[in-house]
């Protein structure tokens, strides 16, 4: 081989590399001598070689010049050269998908496919089947068959594997091939057996019952490959979850005997599918531990690696199912491989005991630059459940954060760590001014937007609440001056929450502010973006009135409606011109506050998703409801009750679940019906209620058909009390009215004849908390003077039955309905007094304020101030909680 | 972190890669769309070059993906494979793509032996590993499957294994009929 290079080649290789210099041109020039006779089999082979190279390094090949090059390479079938021929199946795979009329060989690939030497035969398949699309492939049916079946492991194979290629455009013609899979399933050889269960799986899968039949019969005679084992675990296990059944299950028991396979690649899969089946129990996680364990130490860092991954998978749920472990996770923080080495310390900062936490931190600290940014997420996300659980250590593992956030470092390594600063900041107040001090160093050199807004944002809302606010506006104004458009708007808007707040630091604010925009001193900065120039004139403007309700109003608490509802108004607005100016208190409200969902104890990636859905989830309804006639003229729809409740047990006859939707004037109740009986269909069904209170029914929108296991909807609409306005809270009595008819469960016939039955649901609760929406308002006290004392009423009650300040909390939050504000549910320990400070819209867009002091003796005593600006709201609070 | 249940698949390589001393590229060969571009696979590898190539380590956590790898003189092997993959099939797939080399090249592992049996690496590759699909683990089979040329290969341990094998299956065959 060696000599078959020229000289040329290797001196203007420079170094030790002949192909460094290839020009793309000059080898397809060297292709012509393909078309030679007789053919130089080396030679050729060698300019194949060449071609695949480039290939290989990414140059790109023109579709012309490649067919040009396939075809002239086609010729080269007339040699019998063994190697040369291995090298065309190979260019032929390459160039499948840069070349046209690839299928000229077809021919040649499938005489080589059914021919004598065997050698050519596998590749030959591989080959002939990434050239043959859905509608040559009944052309090649039959050869195909016969070579699944061959007796030789390398055609049965590559024809295995090229049919698993071949479902992902021609499934219905793969699926004939399951007999002949079948017959391969119980080959001698290991890699046939893999790629024939792989094969029949993916051509069942869907057919839960088929993968059921496989994996017993397969299982039971037990497998040779342990690919295949791999292979079934997988299967099994994904049918397990999918039954989400007891772990008597003969699957679970496959799974967990592979536990003692003689193979540790099968052994650690199975391990793995235990650790991963949801709702695993400490005794059922125990022999898969214990496997782990012995992993750990390993001479393999691939095997160390692995189990230190899965115990850490484990310890983020179980963590007293790894204690065992700790010794074996001790040996491996000093692991050379740096990913060992930090799982094991982040799972024993998991594990281990609040006194080991400074040695440890120590010693990662000291590897820390070495490590690749995923596992810095992960050792971020451990500090900060750690930061949960040992509230103590908070000092320690904060410096070690800032020095974290000073080193290099990407976005999301980044956002983890402010994440969690803030998320310590937010649970302890001590912590606050060094955190603060520490994220304003942080954006003085931040190159990441999202974040600096952010910090910018909290430092707005928590600055000015400190001993000296003032030391925070040089980072900010600096911002104001250094940054682009996105940061400089969030930094003005900070700004005008310090002025918002601090009389002193007023006069000075306002003129930087000024500075920002269109103004007549002569030595004025103007800013050049729109966004923060408007920005920066409207918090102006709003300073300069020096009112604190405007304040309130328009700086320190943001809009609460929800921002799609609100563009939907503003443009149905405009479609239809009015004599009315428009009013915000239409739009629908926000369903859930965004700001500060605080996603508890679930670090980071977690729990964005749930969010959005319930932001949308009101509009589905307003366009369901909006499409019923009986509720036109109703007004927006105000607020639908967050959970549905259900009216039946969840084995009865029917299920019926209620959703409450609140209009200004009304009330709809949405019933969600099923019909669990196969042998009945329901019709005209319609929940009769019976109020306590003076609500008074309007009417019933029924469903008109509920045929089994198809779910209806029917609604009932009530008006609320007009004469006594506070009588919200009310119970409802009711009661489904249907007609039967009986069916044929089979069939699905229906006879004509039917009869009048009830069936008697749970009583429905309408309570306050339907009539309020939860707002979050940032700056309560700010909201507090903006609402002003006009409507203002205060009561004292005695909770008798509570004995606990959280439970008092717990309650009323919950009672009410509302959001409550600067963490106010949290209660401190060791307390016996606490104020919660909630907030809400009432019905008609008018915000309620409730704040509630709390003195806990023998029993806890409560005293309630509501404010509004209406009195009704306030009336109503009171009442109910009378 | 949310428990999560494989999708039963046989298609567990994403990518085998060799990278000589400098980092630059001798062999890639990407068997999905997560890199789709030339830009994007140079990027990546000049990423995981820069992450691997001090240490000898064996297995890292790169850009979400597994990499198993192992070096010879001024060879760099990679073998990439999801997260959730069994990190120890990946690592058959790398002994077994380092041992077939390692047979073919006489022990001589090395950047300029293997540059001279280019076409050997590729068909060793082709045999190992089918779009994905772990095709081969077994480096003599492999190795018996490429079957370079008989001339250029003299009386060595790879046609004495050579012979061996195709005795045993000659044998195996004659016993089953």
């Amino acid at each position: 081989m060696l000599k078959k290079f020229d000289k040329k080649d290797e001196e203007s290789g420079g170094g030790s590399n002949p192909f460094q210099h290839l020009e793309k041109s000059a080898v397809l020039q060297e292709a012509r001598v393909f078309n030679e006779t007789p053919i130089n089999p080396r030679k050729c082979a060698h300019i194949l070689t060449k071609i695949l190279y480039l290939i290989n390094q990414g140059e790109h090949l023109g579709t012309t010049e490649a067919t040009e090059a396939f075809f002239a390479m086609t010729k080269l079938f007339q040699s019998n050269d063994p190697t040369l021929r291995r090298m065309c199946y190979l260019t032929i795979k390459e160039m499948s998908c840069i070349a046209e009329d690839v299928i000229i060989v077809t021919s040649s690939l499938t005489k080589d496919m059914t021919g004598k030497e065997d050698s050519y035969r596998g590749p030959a398949v591989r080959a002939l089947c990434q050239i043959t699309d859905s509608t040559m492939l009944q052309a090649i049916e039959r050869y195909m068959k016969q070579a699944i079946v061959d007796k030789v492991p390398s055609v049965s194979s590559s024809a295995l594997v090229s049919s698993l290629h071949l479902l992902k455009c021609s499934f219905d013609v793969v699926k004939r091939w399951v007999n002949e899979a079948q017959e391969a399933a119980s080959s001698d050889n290991i890699m046939v057996q893999y790629h024939a269960l792989g094969l029949l799986y993916h051509v069942r899968k869907n057919d839960r019952l088929a993968v059921s039949k496989m994996i017993s019969k397969f299982t039971r005679h037990g497998l040779k490959s342990p690919f295949a084992y791999c292979m079934m675990i997988r299967v099994a296990s994904r049918q397990l979850e999918e039954e989400d059944g007891s772990r008597d299950s003969p699957l679970f028991d496959f799974i967990e005997s592979c536990l003692r396979n003689k193979h540790e690649m099968v052994v650690y899969e199975a391990a793995s599918a235990i650790v991963n089946l949801p709702g695993c129990s400490a005794k059922e996680l125990a022999p898969a531990v214990s496997v782990l364990q012995l992993f750990c130490s390993s001479p393999k860092a691939a095997l160390r690696y692995a189990a230190v991954r899965t115990l850490n998978k484990v310890a983020m749920k179980h963590p007293s199912a790894v204690t065992a472990c700790n010794l074996d996770l001790e040996n491996l923080v000093t692991d050379s491989n740096r990913s060992i080495a930090t799982l094991a310390i982040t799972t024993l900062l998991k594990t281990g005991s609040e006194g080991s936490i400074d040695r440890l931190m120590k010693q990662i600290s000291s590897f820390m630059s070495e490590i690749s940014d995923e596992f810095k997420v992960v050792v971020v996300q451990a500090i900060s459940a750690l930061c949960q659980k040992y509230p103590r250590k908070h000092a320690v593992l904060m410096s070690f954060l800032f020095s974290m956030l000073r080193e290099e470092g990407g976005f999301e390594y980044k956002r983890a760590i402010v994440d969690c600063i803030i998320s310590i900041i937010e649970e302890n107040s001590e912590s606050k001014e060094t955190g603060l001090s520490h994220l304003c160093e942080f954006i003085e050199d931040c190159e990441f937007t999202v974040l600096a807004t952010r910090i910018l944002h909290l430092l707005g809302q928590e600055g000015p609440k400190t001993n000296n606010p003032s030391k925070y506006i040089r980072f900010i104004y600096n911002r104001v001056v250094l940054e682009h458009e996105e940061v400089r708007a969030g930094a003005v808007s900070a700004l005008a929450k310090f002025g918002a707040q601090n009389e002193e630091m007023l006069p000075s604010i306002l003129v930087l502010l000024k500075r920002r925009t269109l103004c007549s001193g002569h030595r004025c900065v103007m800013d050049d973006d729109n966004e923060v120039r408007d920005r920066a004139t409207f918090y102006l403007s709003v300073l300069e009135q020096k009112q604190k309700a405007l304040n309130a109003g328009y700086i320190l608490n943001g809009l609460t409606v929800s921002i799609p509802g609100l563009e939907r108004a503003l443009q149905q607005y405009t479609l239809e011109p009015s004599e009315k100016p428009f009013d915000l208190k239409s739009v629908p409200l926000a369903t859930t506050p965004m700001a500060e969902q605080r996603t508890e104890s679930t670090p980071i990636t977690a729990a964005k998703q749930p969010e959005k859905v319930a932001a949308t989830r009101q509009e589905i309804f307003q366009e369901q409801l909006a499409a019923v006639p009986e509720f036109q003229g109703l007004g927006p729809l105000f607020k639908s009750s967050p959970e549905p409740v259900a009216l039946t047990e969840s084995e009865t006859e029917y299920v019926i679940r209620c959703t409450k939707h609140t209009f200004p004037e009304h009330m709809v109740f949405q019933f969600d019906c099923t019909n669990t009986l196969n042998d009945q269909t329901l019709e005209n069904v319609t929940v009769q209620m019976e109020p306590t209170e003076a609500y008074e029914v309007l009417c019933y929108v029924p469903a008109r058909s509920l045929p089994y296991n198809q779910p209806g909807t029917c609604y009932t609409l009530v008006a609320l009390p007009k004469e006594d306005p506070t009588a919200v809270g009310c119970t409802f009595s009711c009661m489904m009215k249907f007609t039967v008819k009986d069916c044929d469960p089979t069939t699905g016939e229906t006879d004509d004849e039917g009869y009048e039955d009830e069936y008697v649901l749970e009583d429905l609760e309408v309570t306050i908390a339907d009539h309020i929406q939860k707002v979050m308002k940032l700056n309560f006290e700010a909201a507090w003077d903006e609402v002003g004392d006009e409507f203002e009423k205060e009561e004292t009650f005695t909770l008798s039955t509570i004995k606990t300040l959280e439970e008092a909390v717990g309650n009323i939050v919950k009672f009410l309905g509302m959001h409550p504000c600067e963490r106010s549910d949290r209660v401190p320990d060791n307390k016996n007094t606490h104020t919660l400070l909630l907030a809400g819209v009432f019905r008609g867009g008018h915000d309620i304020l409730v704040r509630s002091r709390l003195l806990l003796l023998d029993t806890v005593t409560m005293q309630v101030t509501a404010r509004s600006s209406e009195e009704l709201p306030v009336d109503i609070v009171l009442a109910s909680v009378g | 972190m949310e428990a999560l249940i494989l999708e039963p698949s046989l298609y567990t390589v994403k990518a085998i890669l060799i990278l000589d001393n400098d980092g630059d590229r001798l062999f890639a060969k990407y068997y999905d769309d997560t890199y789709p571009s030339v830009k994007e696979q140079k990027a990546f590898e000049k990423n995981i070059f820069n992450k691997t190539h001090r240490t000898d380590s064996e297995i890292a956590l790169l850009e979400g993906l597994t990499v198993v790898y192992k070096s010879s003189i001024d060879l760099y092997f990679y073998v990439i494979g999801s997260s959730y993959e069994n990190e120890l099939m990946l690592m058959a797939v790398l002994n077994c793509l380092f041992d077939s080399l390692s047979q073919m090249l006489r022990k001589n592992v090395e950047k300029r032996a293997l540059l001279e049996n280019m076409e050997g690496l590729f068909l060793a590759v082709d045999e190992i590993v089918d779009g994905g699909v772990i095709l081969e683990s077994d480096p003599q089979q492999v190795v018996h499957r490429v079957a370079l040329r008989g001339e250029d290969v003299p009386l060595t341990e790879q046609t004495v294994s050579q012979v061996l094998q195709s005795a045993k299956e000659q044998i195996k065959w004659s016993l089953l009929r």
